[in-house]
Order: C-alpha cells, then sequence, then structure tokens
C-alpha cells in the first residue's frame, strides 16, 4: 500500500478525510459492539458531502441505521442499494444505502453461472443449498466480498463502504472468496459428483461407504440432499472460482482501504491488536485506526483553590471534583489501554471518537460523530 | 432472595448478550459469588477471545480441560474450575464416539466436517449443547456457567436444538438434540442470563433475543443484567446548581455536565427495558477503568449478591 509517509503534519481527521477522498472500497473491521456500521455510515456520508458518490452496505440488520439514515419508513433497508435523502444538495455527491442479503447474492451468483434457468432453480429447491446459502460458516463473509465487488463495478458509485460481520475472525472476510474456492475442490464433493462422471467406479465405491457411515451419523436426509447439490452445481465451479479470484484481487489491491474499528477496553484492543497484525500479514496493512466512545478527558486538569469559599459552595466543588477524578481515571485508563495498539501501528492514523452524551442515532448524532472523527470539533 | 437459593435454583446458567456488553464479565462474577456460597463452579468459554481465565486470575487461556481457577479455602468449599468446551472437538469427539475414530482427524483436516455440518445445520451447536449437558449430569458440579456467543448467534445456538429435533426423527443426532431441549426447557436444570448495557440498541437487542429465546426455545430467563451502569452520584446535579459559576474550572463544569446527562439517559434505558421486558433486573456498576481485573470482579460479585438478596424471592 502506498500512502505516502502517513504520519506527517497531518492530523488524524485530515488523514482520514483523504482516505475518504481517494479510495473506491473501505472496509471497517474489529470485534462486535465497536461501532462498525456507526463509523461505516459516517465515512460514506462524509465522501457524499466531498462530491462523491458512496454507497455504505451494512451486515448487520440494524434497524437504528435505517432510521438514522431517513429510511426507515421506506421498508428499511434492502440488498438493492437506496438513495438517502440529504439536506445538503447543492453538490454532486450522492449517499446511497444497502443491507446484504446473503441469500439473495448468492442467488445471484448461482443465476450468474447456470447454463441454463432449470438448473439454476433446482440449486436454488435445494435444502442443502439452502442450508449453505444460511449457514456455511464464512458464507455470509464471501457474500459481504461478492456484493462488495458488484457495487465496486457498478458504475453508479465511487466508493463503497462495508461493515464486516461482527465475527470473531473479522479477517474471515479476506479469506472466504479462497474457502469457498476449497470448499468446491475438495476430494468429498469430488467423490459425491463422481457417479455422473465414467471411469471412476473405485472412489465411487469408496465414496459410498463413506457416505453410508455418514448418513448413520448425520442422518440420510442431509446427505441424500447434499449429493444432490454437489450433482447439480457440476460445471459450475470454474466460473464460481474465477469469481472468487477477481473479488480476492480487489480486496487486496490498493483501491481497497481497511479502517480498523476499536473501543478502549482491555479484550477489545486485544482483539484490534490481532486483527491488525493479521492484516499486516495479508500484505493489507490497516490504513486508519478509529477508537470509539472515548471517555472524553475533561482539561485542563481543574485547580484545587477553595479560599473565599462558602462552606456550601466548598462542599459542592468538592463532589464536582470527585466526579471529575472517577471520570479522568477512566480516560486515563482507557489511554493505557489504547497505547499497545497505537504504539504498534506507529504508522498509521488514529482518530478519536469521544463517548457522547447520548447515545448515536438520528443523522445529527451521525453528523457528531463526523465532527470528532475529522477533526471539525 | 437467599442467593444460595438463587445459585441453585438451576445446575447450568448460559450467559447470552449482544458483543461488547461485558458477557464475560458476568460469567466470572457469578461463578466468583456463587464460589463465595460454597458451591463447585465450572466456566466454560466457547471458542471465544480466551479473556475469561485471565479474568478469573489465571496466567493463560482455558483449554479443553478442567484448570482450577480458585481453589477451596479453609473457610468455605467453594470453587471455580473452567474449560474451553469448542464446536470443533465436540464434532470430532461426537464422530470419535459414532464409529468414526480412524477418520475424524481427516475428516476434519480436508474439510469434509464442514460439509457435514452444512448438511444438518446446528450440529456443532448440538454437539456443544450435548457436551453441557453431559457435564451437568455428571453431577460433579454444583454450578456450571457458559459464556454464550453473541445475541444473534444466541438464539440461533439455542434453537439449534429444537430445529434438529423437529427435521432429524432418527439417530444418534435426534437423541442428542431432544435431550438437549428437554435440559434446555426443564427450569430446574438450566436457565438464561441475558445481559445487557444501558444503553438505547443493547435494550431493543436484549428484549428481541428475550423473546425469541421463549418462543422458539421454551428457556426460563433468569433475572437479566444491566451492566455498566455509572454508580449514581444523588448529589452532582445540585452540587452543579450550587456551585459559583465564576472562578470555577470548567473541566468541573464540563465533567458534570456529561456525567448528568448519561446518568439521565441510564436511567431512561432502565425504566425503557422494565416496560418492554417484564423481568427483575440486576444492576451491576460501571468499573472507573478500562481493563477488569481480578479486583474488580470481587468486587461486581459483592454487588451482584446484594442485588440478589434483594430480589422478591
Amino acid at each position: 500500500m502506498t500512502d505516502g509517509p502517513t504520519g506527517e503534519e497531518r492530523s488524524p481527521g485530515q488523514a482520514l478525510s483523504r482516505i475518504v477522498a481517494e479510495r473506491s472500497i473501505i472496509v471497517c473491521c474489529g470485534s462486535g459492539g465497536v461501532g462498525k456500521t456507526t463509523a461505516a455510515a459516517v465515512l460514506a456520508a462524509e465522501a457524499a458531502e466531498q462530491g462523491r458518490r458512496a454507497v455504505v452496505v451494512t451486515i448487520d440488520p440494524a434497524r437504528r441505521l435505517a432510521d438514522a439514515l431517513g429510511l426507515g419508513a421506506a421498508g428499511g433497508l434492502t440488498n438493492e442499494p437506496a438513495l438517502v435523502p440529504r439536506a445538503d444538495t447543492s453538490g454532486a455527491g450522492e449517499l446511497w444505502a444497502a443491507m446484504l442479503d446473503t441469500k439473495v447474492t448468492f442467488d445471484r451468483l448461482v443465476e450468474l453461472y447456470s447454463p441454463d434457468p432449470a438448473q439454476a432453480e433446482r440449486i436454488k429447491g435445494n435444502t442443502f443449498y439452502r442450508n449453505i446459502s444460511g449457514a456455511l460458516s464464512g458464507t455470509q463473509e464471501y457474500m459481504a466480498a461478492e456484493k462488495l465487488y458488484e457495487l465496486h463495478a457498478d458504475e453508479r458509485f465511487e466508493l463503497v463502504v462495508v461493515d464486516t460481520p461482527p465475527t470473531r475472525n473479522a479477517l474471515n472476510f479476506l479469506e472466504a472468496p479462497a474457502r469457498l474456492t476449497r470448499f468446491l475442490d475438495h476430494r468429498l464433493y469430488r467423490a459425491l459428483t463422481a457417479p455422473t462422471r465414467v471411469g471412476l467406479r473405485a472412489v465411487n465405491v469408496a465414496a459410498q461407504a463413506l457416505l453410508r457411515t455418514l448418513s448413520r451419523v448425520v442422518g440420510s436426509d442431509a446427505i441424500t440432499d447434499a449429493v444432490a447439490f454437489f450433482q447439480a452445481f457440476e460445471g459450475m465451479e470454474d466460473g464460481f472460482r474465477q469469481r472468487a479470484d477477481d473479488v480476492d484481487r480487489l480486496l487486496r489491491s490498493p483501491e481497497t482501504a481497511y479502517v480498523l474499528v476499536t473501543a478502549p477496553r482491555q479484550d477489545t484492543v486485544e482483539e484490534a491488536r490481532y486483527f491488525a497484525r493479521r492484516l499486516m500479514d495479508s500484505g493489507t496493512p490497516p490504513a486508519a485506526v478509529i477508537a470509539n466512545r472515548v471517555h472524553p478527558p475533561f482539561q485542563p486538569a481543574p485547580s484545587a483553590s477553595r479560599r473565599r469559599r462558602s462552606a456550601e459552595a466548598r462542599a459542592a466543588l468538592t463532589e464536582l471534583e470527585a466526579n471529575w477524578a472517577e471520570l479522568q481515571a477512566v480516560a486515563d485508563g482507557e489511554a493505557a489501554v489504547l497505547a499497545p495498539l497505537t504504539d504498534r501501528l506507529a504508522d498509521v492514523p488514529v482518530a478519536t471518537v469521544p463517548l457522547l452524551a447520548t447515545d448515536v442515532h438520528d443523522l445529527a448524532g451521525l453528523a457528531e460523530v463526523a465532527d470528532h472523527l475529522f477533526d471539525r470539533a | 432472595m437467599d442467593p444460595l437459593q438463587f445459585f441453585a435454583s438451576s445446575r447450568l446458567v448460559i450467559v447470552a448478550g449482544k458483543g461488547g456488553v461485558g458477557k464475560t464479565t458476568v460469567t466470572a462474577t457469578m461463578a466468583i459469588a456463587a464460589a463465595r456460597l460454597g458451591r463447585r463452579v465450572l466456566v466454560v468459554e466457547m471458542e471465544g477471545a480466551g479473556s475469561l481465565g485471565p479474568l478469573l486470575g489465571s496466567d493463560r487461556a482455558l483449554g479443553p480441560q478442567d484448570a482450577v481457577l480458585r481453589s477451596a479455602t479453609d473457610d468455605h468449599s467453594g470453587m471455580v474450575l473452567g474449560r474451553v468446551v469448542s464446536p470443533g472437538e465436540a464434532l470430532t469427539d461426537y464422530l470419535n464416539d459414532h464409529g468414526l475414530r480412524r477418520l475424524s482427524g481427516r475428516l476434519v483436516k480436508s474439510g469434509i466436517v464442514d460439509v457435514v455440518a452444512t448438511a444438518a445445520p446446528g450440529l456443532d451447536d448440538i454437539l456443544v449443547l450435548g457436551k453441557l449437558k453431559q457435564l451437568e449430569r455428571a453431577g460433579e458440579y454444583d454450578l456450571i456457567v457458559l459464556d454464550a456467543p453473541a445475541a444473534g448467534h444466541a438464539v440461533t445456538f439455542l434453537r439449534s436444538a429444537k430445529g434438529l429435533a423437529d427435521s432429524v426423527t432418527v439417530g444418534p443426532i435426534a437423541t442428542q438434540a431432544r435431550d438437549v431441549l428437554e435440559l434446555l426447557r426443564d427450569p430446574t436444570r438450566c436457565q438464561v442470563v441475558l445481559v445487557t448495557l444501558p444503553e438505547e440498541t443493547p435494550v431493543n437487542e436484549v428484549v428481541e433475543t428475550a423473546f425469541a429465546l421463549e418462543e422458539d426455545v421454551g428457556v426460563q430467563l433468569a433475572p437479566v443484567v444491566v451492566n455498566g451502569l455509572y454508580p449514581d452520584r444523588p448529589d452532582l446535579g445540585s452540587a452543579l446548581d450550587a456551585v459559583p459559576r465564576r472562578g470555577i474550572d470548567d473541566a468541573l463544569i464540563r465533567a458534570a455536565q456529561f456525567r448528568l446527562a448519561r446518568q439521565e439517559q441510564q436511567d431512561e434505558q432502565v425504566d425503557r427495558l422494565l416496560a418492554l421486558l417484564p423481568l427483575p433486573q440486576l444492576h451491576l456498576p460501571f468499573r472507573f477503568t478500562a481493563g477488569l481485573t481480578m479486583s474488580d470482579v470481587e468486587a461486581l460479585a459483592d454487588r451482584l449478591l446484594d442485588q440478589v438478596s434483594a430480589l422478591a424471592a
């Protein structure tokens, strides 16, 4: 990633603003409950402010985001991007929002690579396929990547921002395309499809034995469905594999920026450090870090002068000081917790969003977060 | 309510909630509180972040074997043990027990297990729950506290038993699913503790989860834990009014205003939760630190026991 010497004179907010202005894909990653969805919405909205056509894709079925974006009444977010009504329509910028529907996205891929509609229908009606498209671990990540690829290719959008699924291992996202390829490649799959091929009787017999044993354990219906699925899927692997490779290349290209979102808690920061390491190992180091919901330090530290005060005022002052000290202790503690992450990522800008006095659940809240994130507060 | 009775009301307690609300902290706190009452407690972590062990004073993450986290003392026989029950291992164990011993390693490595798990979704969840049922039945522990997966997944996780019991009617998996469902639905054996924060989104989510669990699974819900409440400073508001504005550091004023605004919002959310979800609440305070340690857990256990005592019997 050639981002130049990122540390130079620029504030974290300015660095983040440049990412929003220049990249064509932003992936927000981090563990659950740190505010990835809000961060993704704020980044996309900022791009629109700058005059770009941006789309935010959320994976979290967060109805509040739909409400906050003014799309609640229109039935919330769907797989199809919807234009978000904005107050300022003078510029060229546009903000769109969509919610990933794993199944619909997968269905579309199946349709794309089926040689004929009948085969697509056969696959979509199969129980095993329905399980895969809903439950195979990694499918959601894979479809998020697929959706991202689809929107990136869509000329309506210059920037796609996505919040990755809140998995323990958020980087499954990067590995998801390869994972599906492996799934299609592996031996059971080939053994199962063998009955329709010629000259593989030996494999077939071994596969039948394995299938009998597995059927005994997990029930025969499940296995019958799986076999039917694999047979219906035959001939489509190459198309899927090619697509998975293309998606993978896009995720690793310099057009894509990874923004690590974290909260100032010990366990969360430890996970963020792990994500950061994994991103670096994948050759895609984080472009920025957003530390969310950080207790604001109330500075400068108060001086303790009590001269010429009434007893009542002194008591009140003591109470205010006790409150200040408690909040300051958390702020100090949080700074200490964040330090190992920011030290490790010395060249990466760290933008901080303070814990706000109220929760973010409307456009005004998103704007307030943006002001902090981009140093306008 | 007598705390001893509270912790004896079911042997298995499943702690569930949205990511970041403090499920792991509550799991540890319940374990310490019960151990103080002389109970022999097992805490179970699924494929989590591995933070439960360190939070209970261990220098490493939990493993697949019981580790003693707190031993019995002269004062009482209570102790805390901990282990990991992971879906992958539960599945391998299961395959081993069902005539696939020679193959199980290869099945896992080659990804065939993924195919099997996909063919029968919920299989790995049911195997984890099956393992817990086995631990519950063994009678070795007075209390087992499971740090469950995050909210959305917790519903899927607990629903798996019903899903499989409905779709697979014969064979070992069907038996397993029925046994697990029986466990989940028996309030004398199993209860779910939901954890939330006094904030808009977590409150909405916990209400949704509560109804889904009750209706779809038929599980007994224990009192809901509201975590991370700023301890009340009842005098702060009047102090802010009483203090003369001139010559007072601005930081003090802003800190007080911030605290009061957050506190007001918390109170609103606690009331809203009470209105939406007719369950008793246990309130745990925000700890003024970013990294909880064993001493925080001890302090939270004090508070939990107070809160339980205050519940109606």
